[in-house]
């Protein structure tokens, strides 16, 4: 009898060991992390803590962990010349778990526990919100590094992606002039792609160009058949993609089997970048476009040097996309304000930052601009090459301003956030 | 006309994908009564194995035989995940035999650490695996109408799989064995069947189909640490659509779904298309608990 119960037991204790061997795993990286920081600073006075919060684990780790590895670098970088005020900055890293409660729930232990001075991170625009009120009720800064759907501006965030003007609206005017009318919407079901699309169908209403055909995905989509079949019955001259993820590889591999190619329909997507191409595989996406404020190949010198540094750090098979070179310069930014304003307190810190702060980033000189916290940005189309990298088609030449509210468009007045 | 052609071929189609990720499963949840909730994670290793086969034959083997990388992947995917099957049956499952939710709970834990086991190996972003040339572009039927060689040959390599399963299980002595541990495990125990060994074996077999699966399915989507998790749901639905311990159960409840996922997709939208499968599988389960096809045995009572 005493033999069945222990092997009754036996799997639950098998179990809890090899959960406990993974935990203690992941406790002794965490321990040698900050061991590394305590080596570069003796007390923890001497140093401006900052906190990184990004999904280091979950489904949207395969994005964000590479925004880490910038932000990280930049941190890095600014230390070795020398620090910020005659101190170091310490990175405190927390891993948000792809799931926006632990963001909101993170960002508040950074603000209230750690105190940090200001949090880079975030990617998804669900922890963008859920993190929102925490920063707006404990002060804070957040330093957010992707392209989202616009239509924000809270005073606790500065925002170094793009907003859809200096994304998705320049290049729906692009593909009307050199591609084509007629547009098929394609995207994963979420606040994203639904409010871009709604921003491109009153630009498209606008600017001539017809709308075919509008589809939606689950998140995780795999089976992409159907609707490439509603695709070739709407023949349409562009399909404007915001779908996200894994999604993604399904739809251009299943594109590429049914016999349509770049030269038939061009596909615009503007959430995959050199890193997702890796996985989307280039020959797949050969051809097709993407728009970005960045990209590997952008020719800069900053870019030559920022692209060279990631590598030796991390990995020559490593690439460098957007929302890693926003990641990057963000902490500059940051940096020049506290400069500026000769403190880390938030109010200075966001007075300073508001008073024309201007950095050299890889993709050319960005600064913010003072009535809503975003950054000015050049816009650049790019076609993916056999070998992942883009080759720019088209640039604004310079950077243009941010309009999160879509204020310079008449067309898009009555727009408004959510769905 | 192409267009309604091209769809009944699409129906078929992703029924023969489902119907892949379901036989391993139709046989460990079906036959065995084992909530196997690691069966997706078998599958993403099954693709991880396409992924190093195919690195393998880039870099160490000729240009010409670089083709031939995924007819080796197929029975190398097989072997590993049926060997980690075998593992997994000796070392946790079969103690848990006759405790469904324990099972479930203990399997649930085992795919999570697949899962950190695949990322830490291979990185948390997607890989890409090269498909074979052979395989790329599509049969012109018509003008308008082209099938694309993947989906050909995904539907194939059902068709054999199935037949394999069929003549194995119906036609061959251990097959007999399997059946009658499954149907009455004392009474064939009492007739000199090891039915430890039978166990292990049949849960082997389950795992091995999964790894086939997860090798195919790089034809199409992505693989990533995560890819198990977004066909394991479907997995379950169809068996239990088809009513569990039947592989004619399985077929039907794969073609049932696909066909009805891609016609309600294609009349309405992606999001109200696969809500409205679930609410018919729901619905259809209430009138008939058992599923399409059900089979009277004392070791489901």
């Amino acid at each position: 009898m005493k033999r069945k119960f222990f092997y009754q037991l036996l799997p639950i204790m098998v179990l809890l060991l090899t959960l406990g061997l993974l935990v203690t795993g992941c406790g002794a990286s965490k321990t040698k992390e900050n061991k590394e920081g305590e080596k570069s600073t003796r007390s923890s006075e001497d140093t401006i803590k900052v906190g990184i919060l990004h999904s280091l684990s979950g489904t949207m780790a395969i994005s964000e962990v590479s925004v880490k590895d910038a932000t990280l670098m930049a941190i890095e970088e600014i230390n070795a010349s020398g620090g910020l005020l005659g101190k170091k900055i310490e990175p405190i890293i927390e891993d948000g778990a792809s799931d926006w409660p632990t963001f909101a729930e993170k960002a508040k232990k950074l603000l209230q526990q750690d105190k940090v001075a200001a949090i880079f991170g975030c990617w998804t625009s669900a922890s963008r919100k859920a993190v929102l009120p925490v920063v707006e009720e404990y002060n804070g800064l957040l330093w957010y590094p992707v392209q989202y759907e616009g239509l924000e501006a809270s005073k606790n965030i500065f925002y170094t992606g793009a907003e859809p003007t200096q994304q998705i609206v320049p290049a729906v005017s692009w593909l009307i002039k050199n591609r084509g009318k007629d547009f098929f919407l394609l995207g994963s079901d979420y606040v994203f792609p639904r409010t871009a699309n709604k921003i491109i169908k009153a630009q498209l209403k606008a600017e001539g160009g017809n709308l075919v055909g509008e589809e939606y995905t689950p998140l995780g989509h795999t089976d992409y058949s159907t609707i490439i079949n509603k695709i070739k019955t709407a023949r349409p001259k562009v399909i404007f993609n915001t779908l996200n993820g894994d999604s993604n590889v399904a739809f251009f591999k299943q594109l590429r089997d049914a016999g349509i190619t770049s030269k038939d329909i061009t596909v615009m997507s503007v959430s995959a970048a050199e890193e997702e191409i890796r996985g989307i595989g280039a020959q797949n996406m050969a051809g097709h476009l993407a728009v970005w404020n960045y990209f590997q190949s952008t020719d800069t010198p900053e870019n030559k040097a920022f692209v060279e540094k990631y590598k030796a750090k991390y990995g020559q098979d490593r690439v460098t996309d957007d929302p890693i070179e926003a990641g990057y310069f963000g902490v500059y930014l940051w940096a020049e304000a506290v400069k500026k304003a000769g403190s880390t307190d938030v109010d200075k810190v966001r007075e300073a930052a508001k008073s024309g702060i201007e950095f050299k980033a890889p993709e050319g000189l960005v600064k913010i601009e003072p009535e809503n916290q975003h950054t000015w940005k050049t816009v650049r189309i790019g076609e993916v090459q056999a070998d992942g990298q883009f080759k720019e088609l088209w640039s604004t030449g310079r950077p243009i301003k941010p309009d999160p509210f879509l204020k310079g468009y008449d067309w898009a007045k009555g727009l408004s956030a959510g769905q | 006309m192409d267009t309604l052609l091209l769809q009944i071929f699409n129906g078929i189609s992703v029924s023969s994908i489902l119907l892949l990720i379901a036989l391993g499963l139709s046989i460990t949840f079906g036959l065995m009564n084992v909530i196997n909730m690691a069966h997706g994670e078998l599958i993403m290793i099954g693709a991880y194995v396409a992924y190093v086969t195919q690195l393998v034959f880039s870099r160490y083997l000729p240009k010409e035989l670089f083709g031939l990388y995924f007819i080796v992947a197929i029975p190398l995917a097989f072997a590993v995940t049926g060997l980690l099957g075998l593992l997994l049956e000796n070392v946790l499952i079969r103690f848990l035999y006759g405790r469904p939710l324990d099972s479930l709970l203990a399997t649930w834990g085992v795919s999570m650490i697949l899962q950190q086991l695949a990322r830490n190996i291979f990185g948390a972003p997607n890989v890409d695996v090269v498909s074979p040339q052979w395989l790329n572009g599509g049969l012109q039927v018509t003008a308008g109408l082209q099938l694309p060689y993947k989906r050909l040959f995904i539907i194939g390599l059902v068709l054999i799989c199935v037949a394999g399963i069929y003549l194995f299980f119906y036609r061959s002595g251990y097959g007999r064995k399997i059946r009658a541990v499954m149907q009455n495990r004392n009474m064939a125990s009492c007739l000199g069947v090891p039915t430890r060994k039978v166990d292990s074996y049949t849960f082997a077999l389950g795992s091995g189909l999964a790894g086939i699966a997860g090798c195919t399915l790089t034809l199409l989507g992505s693989i990533g640490p995560t890819l198990g998790t977004y066909y394991i749901v479907d997995a379950f639905m169809v068996v239990v659509l088809g009513g569990v311990g039947k592989i004619i159960g399985t077929v039907a409840g794969a073609l049932a779904i696909g066909i009805l996922n891609t016609a309600l997709e294609y009349s309405t939208t992606a999001s109200i298309g696969k809500v409205l499968v679930f609410a018919i599988v729901i619905a259809f389960l209430q009138l008939r608990p058992a599923g399409l096809f059900s089979i009277r045995t004392r070791a489901l009572d």
